[in-house]
Formats: C-alpha cells, sequence, structure tokens
C-alpha cells in the first residue's frame, strides 16, 4: 500500500518504521527536518519536508495515489484540515487523523472523519487497569 | 446582530471596534490575557480569554445565538475550525473565515464555511484592475453559483479580430454578454458579430473555464 503520514514525531516515525518494515510504500511529511532524526537508519520510504495543510504539498507527497493517509502532528486544528483535504478534495480511501481534545474529536467523528482521541484512549486505559 | 470574533489581532481589533459601532453586538474571544485586558480596557467587557475552536469556550459565549461567527487568527487551520465547531455544533448562520493561503478558498468552501476573506487575493484583484495589459479582469463573483463575471481584453494582434462569435470555440460554460467598443454603444454578442481590436468583452464564466475563455477569445 501506499502511504502518507504527516507528521513524524514519536508516534508517526513509529508507525512510518512498522509499515515501511512491513513493506509498504511510506512518504512521511514533517515541516522540521530535525524530525526525521526518529526515523531508524534502515528506513526505505520517503521523508519530505512541508506543511501538509497545504495541498500542493500533500501533491508533492504522492497523496493523489496514497491509500492511506495519518495525521500525526501536535495540532488538532492542523491535523482536522489536512485529514479533510485529504479525504473531501483528494478523495483518500482511507484517512485516519488524531484530535487530542476529546470534544473535537466527537464532532469530528460525526462530521465523518475517522479521528481518534489518545486523551480518551489512554484515559479509558489506565482507569480499566485500576479496575482489573 | 450578535457577531462572535474569534482571534484580536490588529484584523480582529478593528472589526470588532468597527462592529460595535455599527451598534451590533459584538464578543471577541483571545487566547493571549494580556491582549484581553487591554481591549477590555479600551473597549469595554467585549473580550473572554479563551480558544475560539473549543466547544467549551464557545458555549460560554452563548454561541448557539449567535448570527455569525468570524475567525480571523493568523493561522488557517484555526479559523477552519473555529467556524466548523460553530457551524456544526452550534448552528451559527453564517461563518466567515480569513486566509492566508488563497488556494484555501475553494477547499474552505467545499468544507461548508460560508465565506473566506484573503488578503493576498484582494490585492491581487486591484492589482489586475490597475495594470490595463492583464488580459483577463474579474470583475464579480456569484459564489453560490460558481460562477464569475470576467472581462476580457482583444488586442489588436489576437488572430480572433475580424471573426464572427461563432467561429469561437468558446467553452460551454462560458457565455459573452457584452461586448464594450470605443465611441460605440455597448452591444450584445450575437452569432454573428464581429470582434474588432480593443474590444473589451464581458463574459460570465466558471473559474475552472477561465483559460479557456481567454484563449478561446484572444486567439494564438
Amino acid at each position: 500500500m501506499k502511504v502518507v503520514i504527516m507528521g513524524c514525531g514519536r508516534v508517526g516515525a513509529q508507525l512510518a518504521s512498522l509499515l515501511d518494515a512491513d513493506g509498504h510504500q511510506v512518504t512521511v511529511l514533517d515541516k522540521n527536518d530535525y524530525s526525521f532524526r526518529r526515523l531508524p537508519p534502515t528506513f526505505n520510504g520517503t521523508a519530505l519536508l512541508g506543511n501538509g495543510i497545504d495541498q500542493e504539498v500533500l501533491k508533492k507527497a504522492g497523496i493523489e495515489e496514497a491509500d492511506a493517509f495519518f495525521v500525526l502532528t501536535e495540532g488538532d486544528n492542523r491535523n482536522v484540515m489536512a485529514a479533510q483535504i485529504a479525504k473531501h478534495i483528494f478523495n483518500v480511501p482511507r484517512v485516519i487523523c488524531r484530535i487530542y481534545d476529546p470534544l473535537r474529536q466527537e464532532l469530528y467523528q460525526t462530521l465523518g472523519l475517522e479521528a481518534i482521541s489518545p486523551t480518551t484512549v489512554f484515559a479509558q486505559l489506565l482507569k480499566e487497569r485500576l479496575e482489573s | 446582530m450578535y457577531i462572535i470574533v474569534v482571534g484580536v489581532g490588529r484584523l480582529g481589533y478593528y472589526l470588532t471596534k468597527a462592529l460595535l459601532d455599527e451598534g451590533h453586538e459584538v464578543l471577541a474571544i483571545e487566547k493571549d490575557a494580556t491582549i484581553c485586558e487591554a481591549v477590555t480596557d479600551e473597549l469595554g467587557s467585549v473580550c473572554i480569554r479563551g480558544d475560539g475552536c473549543e466547544t467549551a469556550t464557545l458555549n460560554e459565549v452563548g454561541t448557539g445565538r449567535a448570527d455569525m461567527l468570524i475567525a480571523v487568527t493568523g493561522d488557517d487551520e484555526d479559523n477552519l475550525v473555529a467556524c466548523q465547531v460553530a457551524k456544526h455544533k452550534f448552528n451559527v448562520p453564517f461563518t466567515i473565515a480569513r486566509i492566508r493561503n488563497p488556494q484555501n478558498e475553494t477547499i474552505f468552501k467545499k468544507l461548508g464555511i460560508d465565506a473566506t476573506v484573503s488578503s493576498t487575493n484582494i490585492i491581487l484583484e486591484y492589482i489586475e484592475q490597475e495594470v490595463p495589459t492583464h488580459p483577463l479582469m474579474h470583475l464579480l463573483t456569484i459564489r453560490d453559483k460558481g460562477m464569475e463575471i470576467v472581462e476580457v481584453k482583444i488586442p489588436p494582434e489576437s488572430t480572433t479580430v475580424g471573426k464572427p462569435v461563432k467561429e469561437l470555440s468558446l467553452p460551454p460554460e462560458s457565455k459573452l454578454s457584452l461586448i464594450i467598443r470605443k465611441h460605440q454603444k455597448p452591444l450584445i454578442p450575437r452569432a454573428n458579430t464581429i470582434l474588432q481590436a480593443e474590444d473589451q468583452i464581458i463574459a460570465v464564466t466558471t473559474p475552472e473555464s477561465e483559460d479557456e475563455l481567454k484563449a478561446a477569445l484572444r486567439g494564438a
């Protein structure tokens, strides 16, 4: 599969290396090239410098042929905007985005985005740990 | 009208002030506490501190009864989200977003924002109108129909000079509405109307077929 990942933080880099190891064609996008240090030396994919809320940058990252797009920057609003561009402008078949704010995650989920709030997920996990 | 302004930079400040002067009920939302205090000192209690993209903040300021929300922070993504939350969570009837990247105009429209304002585009439009050599000028945008009214000038060296309108290969979405000629009354183009050098042609078109229209009217 062709996969584009926006945001090369800890999660983005980890996901990129997992998918790359599985043989997928991965492009990682970040607006700071210092972030690419997190990619392992074995990484075979592409690291591209640029801001993913710009559709020209997304095109350069190969969004038009992508089978999946993960949006994992630190900014909720940036993630929401990039995810919507990928889904509604470039019709990427699978778009998954991170939204820290649980309320915004809920709203965009109802608007049709596949959104995950790590805040909600992790809090739930901790609660379950305590109860088990 | 009850209007909410998100982001009090210089633009947000003067906008809030102008809207208050016009007698509207205005509330500004700003993240920065110092700016918030300064606005409150100068304009009265019309500014609250908070994140205009957060449901909690918007709830606090009674966004549910707002007639309009205008997002004028410096970041396009923040303006998009503020407008979308207002629209989908609070059913605000009209939302306006400021944009920095002119390309976001079509994206935001597709994502449900009612209007966008781009200073880049406004300046470009002025330049177009001031520079007479510009081949195609935007006169008016009919936003909800996706149409626009443009003016195309026919230069003397154009290969279409002397040709009747029916021989032009106009894109199907475009219609010629009027020809303005020196020392003549404006005339409505018919199939047999012959194009002349220096004609100013007013046409209705779509943004997508603009280039095709320009090529059809001005020739090679």
